[in-house]
């Protein structure tokens, strides 16, 4: 086993794509991070409800949930973040207003707030998460090992975080500003860890490199990344050349269809196969470079593969187990 | 080739929305990547080969489809893609990126006068505003949609305007942001916000005769005094210059109902994107949207269906066994054949997982229509590669 990364981070940030499984990757993440009795808390922010969805549970109130066990008896929670519901939360904790939320909502300005606001909403989502990752260093009974936050897709991800920038054009001092200044203190630190996903395919992995970028620039945490979804190599490096150089040797293929009882239609069989494996060998040699671009980021990578039957509870386990083998733990 | 078909759905006939000259924009939308982006390029060039005249209005393409449609920069104005082919010359395509502060900055210009949008434009929080994401994206895009529309039908520039849908936490958020945004911009909040600019400095004292004065306490204390001051300042200056931000949702809103548009919901047959493509068909149902159908990209096309999954696997299976660890050349051989076979196995169950996605999805939207296109190895670089994505879209059953 690999030595365990990321040993001073307790707040796990997965990014990724739309489309790349990065709900999946931050419910598998957070399941390696509670194994041998540890708790964690997998977080959502966009209320799409995709941790209900995939541990099978009704949909999560704004509430912490017991969603799962891990191995060796750690637990999962879990936590939609609804905007509104944070923010009259945030009054209630820091101002003592929670009775104002009602007449604020009347005004429209719980909406203007949650939707509208620049960065208002972005400060009150990361502020939530870094509220329950705040809990361990206080020593609260209802603290977590670890928090993984299942957070807006790779193209927002930097905007997201860094919400002090944006906060500070609009607040240069205030109650405001001072609680941004306390967020970033945490997600720009050493306990913070963004990781990103992503499939082998051009525009994803554009998107994961842009990302890195990003981050770095804003001087956020770039912990790893997860390519999702591969698949394991069915061919041969010999094959594959054949195939891709489009001389399969047909005749070959012919024969051994008929040692295994398929020669009755070997003449459409045979150019779909060859078609078929040509077809393959080129995605496959669009992947390794891709593969090699994402190699150049120099940084920890995951690889996961595609689950034949899509993904389920038992899907989540045997993903968690990768990440664990690779030093999520 | 055998293409995928989802038997239970009736066809997406493309080519006859394309052709219709009553219809004048396209709206494709959907979840994040399932190539909502190219498939409106796509659909662009098609039309405009078939001799319409087509403004393509993208919000966020990749670096390599912008080049593709000859976009190297973001300047938020239609430029001319070269290298149509309509048969008759006639047909033409534009393309523009969306540049969301540049669009807001153009309605202050537009609406004020060079003082007041002076003003408004170094407001710190318009500039928050207009480079945020968080609706705006949504409302500028539609404002953008209103702006082509116009110019559409004043200079007679272009008869059709197809456009990409911005890349939302979910799908809805581009129909609801204007509203939205109008609503509150409208609202008793901001009325409350403007009273102090209005009542030249006996805001405050008139807000507390009315009532408000906890209010404003509460306001001033969550956000502080600097950020009400501009915030008010910004309000006033908006509230002055535009008054009517709900009118321009609604009008938006209005041409988005008209049955001249037609809405493509593109999605890829995957769990997650079928389910927000079934959300997004049953909102533009409520709100009595024209949607045309569905667009399922990506999906896995089968060469030879007759031959099944399970026979492959099993042929592969029983020459793997034959072959063992042998080194002949009828190992070797029988090794490749195995490969080959459990290539087209993994392929078939792909292609049934996707047909079972797609079939639920019929099942509870059965009078959809949908269109699919294989998934193929590359992304797309050219226009080439677009016309092929564009014909894949339009082939009949």
């Amino acid at each position: 086993m690999t030595e365990k990364l990321w040993p001073d981070v307790s707040l796990h940030v997965v990014s990724g794509k739309g489309g790349t499984g990065k709900t999946t990757v931050a419910a598998a993440m957070a399941l390696a991070l509670a194994r041998d009795g540890r708790r964690t808390l997998l977080v959502e922010v966009e209320g799409r409800q995709g941790i209900a969805q995939l541990f099978d549970t009704p949909p999560l109130p704004y509430e912490e949930r017991k969603v799962a066990v891990a191995p060796g008896g750690g637990e999962v929670w879990a936590l939609a973040i609804d905007t509104q519901e944070a923010l009259l939360d945030y009054l209630e904790s820091f101002y003592n207003l929670k009775r104002a939320g009602s007449a604020l909502r009347r005004m429209g300005a719980v909406d203007f707030a949650t939707t509208i606001a620049p960065g208002l909403r972005d400060v009150l989502l990361t502020g939530k998460a870094v509220e329950v990752v705040r809990r361990a260093d206080k020593g609260a009974h209802d603290a977590y090992d670890a928090v993984v936050l299942d957070a807006p897709p790779t193209g927002r991800i930097a905007k997201f975080l860094n919400v002090n920038s944006e906060i500070s054009g609009l607040a240069k001092v205030g109650p405001i500003r001072n609680h941004a200044d306390l967020v970033m203190g945490v997600i720009a630190s050493p306990k913070t860890a963004v990781h990103l996903v992503t499939l082998l395919e051009e525009m994803p992995v554009q998107e994961t490199i842009d990302g890195v970028a990003e981050l770095r620039a804003a001087n956020l945490p770039v912990g790893g990344v997860i390519v999702n979804m591969t698949r394991p190599p069915v061919l041969t490096e010999d094959q594959m050349a054949s195939a891709i150089g489009g001389d399969l040797p047909a005749d070959a293929i012919r024969r051994s269809l008929k040692r295994c009882g398929l020669g009755a239609h070997e003449d459409e069989i045979v150019p779909a196969l060859i078609r078929e494996a040509e077809d393959h060998a080129q995605r496959v040699a669009l992947e390794d470079r891709e593969m090699v671009r994402i190699r150049d980021l120099a940084l920890p990578t995951f690889v996961l593969p595609l689950l034949p039957g899509g993904i389920d509870l038992g899907g989540l386990y045997e993903l968690a187990e990768i990440l664990t083998e690779g030093g999520v733990r | 080739m055998t293409r995928p078909t989802f038997a239970k759905a009736p066809h997406l006939d493309v080519d006859s929305i394309l052709a219709d000259p009553s219809i004048h924009i396209v709206v494709c939308t959907g979840a994040g990547g399932v190539g909502k982006t190219t498939t409106a390029a796509a659909l662009g060039l098609r039309a405009a080969e078939m001799g319409r005249n087509v403004c393509v209005l993208t919000i966020d393409p990749a670096k390599r489809l912008a080049q593709a449609m000859g976009l190297s920069s973001l300047d938020n104005t239609p430029r001319m893609v070269p290298g149509i082919c309509a048969p008759d010359g006639s047909g033409s395509l534009f393309a523009m990126m969306l540049d969301m502060k540049r669009t807001f900055d153009e309605v202050v210009e537009s609406h004020a006068d060079p003082v007041r949008a002076q003003q408004i434009l170094t407001n710190p929080f318009y500039q928050a505003l207009s480079s945020s994401f968080a609706g705006t994206q949504e409302y500028m895009a539609m404002e953008k949609l209103g702006q082509l529309r116009v110019r559409a039908q004043a200079e007679g520039t272009w008869d059709l305007i197809v456009v990409d849908t911005p890349p939302s936490r979910n799908a809805l958020d581009f129909l609801d942001a204007p509203a939205r945004l109008g609503s509150f911009l409208d609202g008793r909040f901001i009325r409350i916000l403007t009273v102090p600019a209005r009542g030249a400095g006996k805001g405050i004292g008139r807000l507390a005769a009315m009532g408000f004065g906890f209010f404003t306490n509460v306001l001033n204390k969550i956000l502080g005094a600097q950020v009400l001051a501009d915030l008010g300042t910004f309000v006033a200056a908006i509230d002055t210059t535009f008054g009517g931000f709900r009118e321009r949702a609604d009008e938006t809103y209005a041409l988005l109902k008209d049955p001249g548009t037609s809405f493509v919901v593109v999605a890829a047959p995957e769990r997650d994107a079928l389910r927000e493509a079934a959300y997004f068909v049953e909102r533009l149902r409520t709100d009595d949207m024209p949607l045309s159908g569905l667009v399922l990209n990506r999906v896995q096309d089968v060469i030879d269906p007759e031959f099944t999954s399970e026979q492959a696997a099993s042929g592969a299976q029983l020459l793997t066994e034959l072959a063992g660890d042998a080194d002949t050349k009828n190992a070797q051989e029988a090794r490749l054949t195995a490969a080959l076979l459990t290539l087209h196995a993994q392929r078939m169950n792909l292609a049934a997982r996707q047909r079972h996605l797609a079939d639920r999805f019929t099942a509870a939207h059965p009078g959809v229509a949908v269109s699919s296109v294989p998934a193929l190895a590359e992304d797309v670089h050219d226009l080439d590669g677009l016309r092929t994505i564009g014909s894949l879209l339009a082939r009949a059953r």
